[in-house]
Order: structure tokens, then C-alpha cells, then sequence
């Protein structure tokens, strides 16, 4: 079965799905976090006490215009400067599949955070299988639109490869909602069934065991 | 102060404005300064743009940085060749925008350019003080400026900002009055002076002591010692500057010739250049405040205020809201010193924003006109006021 969502903002839609997680008040640290639509969303909406770390300049100026409170640098290496659960929720947003380790950024995001939200695009799509399958190339599709050798994606997973490593590792998955968005990502569904299958992105919230 | 200001292209400008006087700690009340000596009378000089608001919340503190002075924006008058150092920042509709914050700039204790300095009369000897003026740090300049606060009648600092030595008085501030101080933007700046800093200083300082008319400090009525105060801003601006901005800028061109001159004349565009702004600085400032502030500079540390030797619980002291800014070519106070601070604050739970600036005009480019720079100060301060005024 399929859910309509209703597209209530311009923010993308997975961006409200996370925003949707976010309690009024809380802190927020959103990790990649561009120009910063999501936490300007929230700030405005919810009233949370917002940091970014954004490693592109234009893009830190872009959410210092926005008012928010940003920090240039990697992400990888700005996370270990904060004390133990100075957030509420530590999110990262459509960046998993592009951090070389993502098992040391999750413990890290654990630690600094009560609560972590992850989404990344599904490798395990039904248009990613076929493509593979039928063409014989890597898959192009409008959520991985790189060719392999100008992809930042080197870390290639599905949902159920996030869930299983989530139990190897050993973290909680609290919340799991796989979507299906358009090609602007601006409007959406839920997916729930078959969302390994049919869902071009998953979104976690999680915490330490 | 900056020899890169010219008239705004776009004409804008907080127009004439006027240096304005303020003395106190006159005795027996002088100030206590951090060696321990006392000094009083004091004044400072100081220029403000745009207008207190009623509930006086709009305030903007702007510190100069060595060699800078009160004048950091508008004319004095109409035949003025240039306005003030910063007048590409501050004026209406700019990054501090004078249509909504009201801008102060005082020019520092020690300093030349109206504040009392040892080209001051001491009243003791009724002789410029020279060498007994006594040793300021950037804390007893932030003191100072404090006292010209109350005077104006302002308990909360909106926003304060300053590059270089001007971000360090900025940072001083956000420790020693932690009260007053809801936003600070620190540029270009350092928690404390590194060897390499420190060592540029000492041979400025070395060239000045060498010019027998330095004479210990004692040249006043008398020749001033020109050519170790131009040598001193000489090697002040190779350090301004970065490798890249000087092969832009210069390269290897000679100076109004096609061949070397076998002579130790001019022959290099750069060597004409230090020439010139070694020439242009003894017009208007004085060795001996010279001396006197980079020491101030380099003994600057402020991981040791208070004692605390961690700069995680200097920081603890505040609750300003931060923007930190460090420039991509800046080798005097390279981008690593401003993360090291900004690592400090995150330790401390501030709230604090960096960005480090393409910029490829070395430390000197805090100074110069830069859409990203504006952008940043606008969107921060905006922010801030926006937040002020909400609670």
C-alpha cells in the first residue's frame, strides 16, 4: 500500500519526513547539511537550536544568510570536537553512501547525539536491479544521476544491507520509513511494502543500543 | 589606516563624521593595567555611524587592528582622499549596515591616532612619556574601551568585530566581559601569537631600536627615527601579503626600467612598492606606539586569561554567540589557528560559526572588498539582531 503525503512546504520531500522526527525545542546538528533548507526549516517550524558543518564555502555563506549557525569543514573530523550528547539528534542527510567510514561516523553521530537520522538513496530499487540486469552498465537513475568514474557515491548499499549492518554493528533502528519521490524529490510517497524493492530512499532514526 | 580603501564605487558612505574625545581615569583614579602600573589621565579617541536605538540594542563595536586607528568609516571632509579603513564594510545598506546598528571604533590604549600613547604628555614629567609609558596588553585596551562604553551609556554589545589584533581585543572582550557581549565575529586572528608571528614583530622592533634616532624612545621635538619605523612596516607588509598576491601583484617587473641596475637602488616593482608604504607609515605613525603594540600583540594569549591555561574553559566564560573567519592565503594567522579556536568553542557549547574565505590577498584580505566576506558579517549580525530583538 502506498500513503500520500501531502507536500506542505518547498523543503524536499525526504527532508520532510526528517523534520516530521524532529521535536519542537530540541538540538539539531545536520551533517553535509548544503545550504541548509532542512535546519532553516526547522528552526523556523520547530524552534530548534540548529548547527550545520557544510565543507563547500559558497554554501556555508548561503546558510549564514539564512541565519543559521554553520561550521566549514569535514564532516568526518568536525564531529569529534563536541561533548557527549550536546544534540538531540544528529542528522545526515543522503551523505552515508559518500563517507569513506561509515561505521566510526555512526558511533561518533551516536555519541555526540541522543538520536541519529540517516537516509540514502536505495541501491536495491527495483530501476537500479534492472538496469544492471538488462543494460549490462552501472545504474544512471535521476536519485544516482553519476556516471562511475565522476560518482562521490562510494559506498553502495540498499535497505536491507542498512538493516543488517545496523544488527551486526550493533546500534538500534527506532524508525524506518522507505519513500519514493519524483524526479525533483519535491513531492512523495511512503512505501510500505516491498520498499527494499520499490523505495528510492530510506530514512532511519536510530540509537545506541 | 589601509592603504587598499578607496572612495565606494557605489557612492555610499556614512558621509562626514568626526573623531570625538573621551579622558578618564584621571588621578588619583587611574587604571590598574595588567603589569601592575597605573596610568591615568586616559583618552580615547573614537568615531560612531548611524543612531542609537531607544532600548540601545543596535550596538556594533568595531576594533582596529595594529596599525589602524578611530576612522573606520566616512570623511572628515570633502577633500579627504580616501574614506576610513573599513568603509567598504560599514556605511548604509552594507555588511554592518548604519541604517539599523549604531558603529563604534575607539582607537586603542597605546596607540597614535589620538588615544593616549606614549607620544602622550605624562603628566608626572609634563614630557611625552617615550619609554616610560607603561607596557599595555590587548586586556587593558579592552578595559579601556569598556570605560568608554559606560560612558556612552551601553551595557550590551549587539555584535563586535575586528580583524587581526582588532579580532583579538574581540575575543579579550568575549572573556572579560562576558556579559556585554552577545555576538562576536573574531577575523583573520589568532588566540595567541605564534613564534612565527612573534618573530616578525621582534626584528619590526629590532629595526626601530637600531635607527640611532630612536635614541631609547627619546625623539620627540627631535628627528624621529623614520628609517627603522618604514624598515618595521616594511617586513609588516611582506607578511600582510602572501606568495600569491605578490606574484600578481609584482612578479618579477623592475620598477621604470628594462634591465637591472648592478646598483642597490630600486630595482624590483616590490621593492618600490615596500619602499613607498614604509614611506607613507612615518607620516602618520609613531615608533614607539609601534614598540608598544606588537608587544601588546605578541604577548596576547588567551588560553591564560584568568589563569585557566585552557582555552575549552576561557571560552566556558562566555555566551556570545561566534562567526570566526579565517582567509585561505593568510600565513600570519593561518586557518589552523582560527580551527583551533573553534574547536575551543564547540568543547565549550557555544554557538559558533566558521567559514574560511577564498581569498588569495594573504592576511590583508579581511581588509579588502569581498562579496563573501560582506555576506557573512550581513547574514550573522542581521541574524542576531533578529534574535535580540525576538526574546
Amino acid at each position: 500500500m502506498y500513503t500520500r503525503t501531502q507536500q506542505n512546504s518547498n523543503l524536499r520531500f525526504d527532508l520532510q519526513v526528517i523534520a516530521s522526527w524532529i521535536r519542537p525545542g530540541s538540538k539539531v546538528i545536520g551533517l553535509g547539511c548544503g545550504e541548509g533548507d532542512l535546519l532553516a526549516y526547522l528552526k523556523q517550524h520547530k524552534q530548534v537550536r540548529e548547527t550545520g558543518i557544510e565543507i563547500v564555502e559558497q554554501r556555508v555563506v548561503k546558510c549564514v544568510e539564512k541565519g543559521l549557525s554553520v561550521i566549514q569543514g569535514d564532516i568526518n573530523e568536525e564531529v569529534h570536537d563536541y561533548p557527549d550528547e550536546a544534540f538531540d539528534y544528529v542528522v545526515l542527510s543522503q551523505t552515508l553512501q559518500q563517507v569513506y567510514d561509515p561505521l566510526s561516523l555512526i558511533h561518533s553521530m551516536l555519541r555526540i547525539g541522543k538520536k541519529a537520522i540517516v537516509s540514502f538513496p536505495n541501491f536495491g530499487h527495483w530501476h537500479v536491479r534492472m538496469q544492471v540486469l538488462l543494460t549490462g552498465h552501472s545504474p544512471f537513475t535521476p536519485q544516482l544521476p553519476y556516471t562511475w568514474y565522476g560518482t562521490p557515491n562510494i559506498r553502495i548499499l540498499s535497505l536491507r544491507d542498512f538493516r543488517e549492518f545496523a544488527g551486526e554493528v550493533g546500534f538500534s533502528i527506532l524508525k524506518e520509513v522507505a519513500i519514493n519521490t519524483d524526479k525533483k524529490d519535491k513531492s512523495g510517497i511512503i512505501v510500505n511494502s516491498l520498499p527494499n524493492l520499490r523505495a528510492t530512499y530510506g530514512i532511519y532514526l536510530l540509537s545506541k543500543k | 589606516m589601509s592603504e587598499y580603501i578607496t572612495h565606494d564605487p557605489a557612492g555610499k558612505s556614512v558621509g562626514k563624521v568626526e573623531k570625538n574625545f573621551f579622558t578618564f581615569a584621571e588621578p588619583p583614579n587611574e587604571m590598574r593595567l595588567d603589569s601592575g602600573a597605573k596610568l591615568g589621565p586616559i583618552t580615547l579617541a573614537y568615531e560612531t555611524y548611524g543612531r542609537l536605538n531607544a532600548d540601545k540594542s543596535n550596538v556594533v563595536l568595531v576594533c582596529h587592528a595594529l596599525t589602524g586607528d578611530s576612522h573606520a568609516a566616512g570623511y572628515y571632509s570633502d577633500n579627504d582622499a580616501k574614506p576610513g579603513w573599513w568603509d567598504n564594510m560599514i556605511g548604509p545598506g552594507k555588511g554592518i549596515d548604519t541604517d539599523k546598528y549604531f558603529v563604534i571604533c575607539s582607537n586603542v590604549l597605546g596607540g597614535c591616532m589620538g588615544s593616549t600613547g606614549p607620544a602622550s604628555m605624562n603628566p608626572a614629567t609634563q614630557r611625552p612619556y617615550g619609554m616610560d609609558f607603561p607596557f599595555v596588553t590587548i586586556g587593558d585596551m579592552v578595559r579601556a574601551q569598556k570605560a568608554l562604553m559606560e560612558h556612552l551609556g551601553i551595557e550590551k554589545i549587539l555584535s563586535m568585530t575586528g580583524g587581526s589584533m582588532g579580532g583579538m581585543q574581540v575575543l579579550q572582550w568575549c572573556v572579560q566581559y562576558p556579559e556585554m557581549v552577545v555576538s562576536a565575529i573574531p577575523l583573520a586572528t589568532t588566540m595567541r601569537h605564534s613564534a612565527l608571528a612573534i618573530a616578525f614583530n621582534e626584528v619590526a622592533r629590532q629595526a626601530i631600536a637600531a635607527d640611532p634616532n630612536w635614541n631609547r624612545g627619546d625623539y620627540y621635538g627631535k628627528q624621529n627615527p623614520d628609517l627603522g619605523l618604514s624598515v618595521a612596516r616594511m617586513i609588516g607588509h611582506v607578511t600582510y601579503l602572501s606568495d600569491e598576491a605578490m606574484r600578481r601583484k609584482f612578479g618579477r617587473r623592475l620598477q621604470d626600467k628594462n634591465d637591472f641596475s648592478y646598483q642597490f637602488d630600486v630595482d624590483f616593482q616590490v621593492e618600490s612598492y615596500l619602499r613607498h608604504q614604509g614611506a607613507k607609515f612615518v607620516e602618520r605613525f609613531d615608533a614607539n606606539s609601534f614598540l608598544y603594540i606588537t608587544k601588546a600583540a605578541d604577548y596576547f594569549d588567551l588560553t591564560r586569561f584568568n589563569n585557566a591555561n585552557s582555552a575549552v574553559r576561557v571560552f566556558s566564560e562566555s555566551s556570545a554567540r561566534f562567526m570566526v573567519v579565517s582567509f585561505t592565503s593568510d600565513w600570519l594567522y593561518p586557518t589552523y589557528q582560527s580551527k583551533d579556536m573553534v574547536k575551543a568553542m564547540k568543547k565549550s557549547e557555544l554557538d559558533v560559526s566558521f567559514c574560511e574565505v577564498e581569498a588569495e590577498w594573504g592576511h590583508d584580505a579581511f581588509l579588502l572588498p569581498n562579496e563573501r566576506l560582506t555576506n557573512l558579517v550581513k547574514g550573522f549580525i542581521d541574524s542576531v539582531y533578529q534574535d535580540a530583538t525576538k526574546q
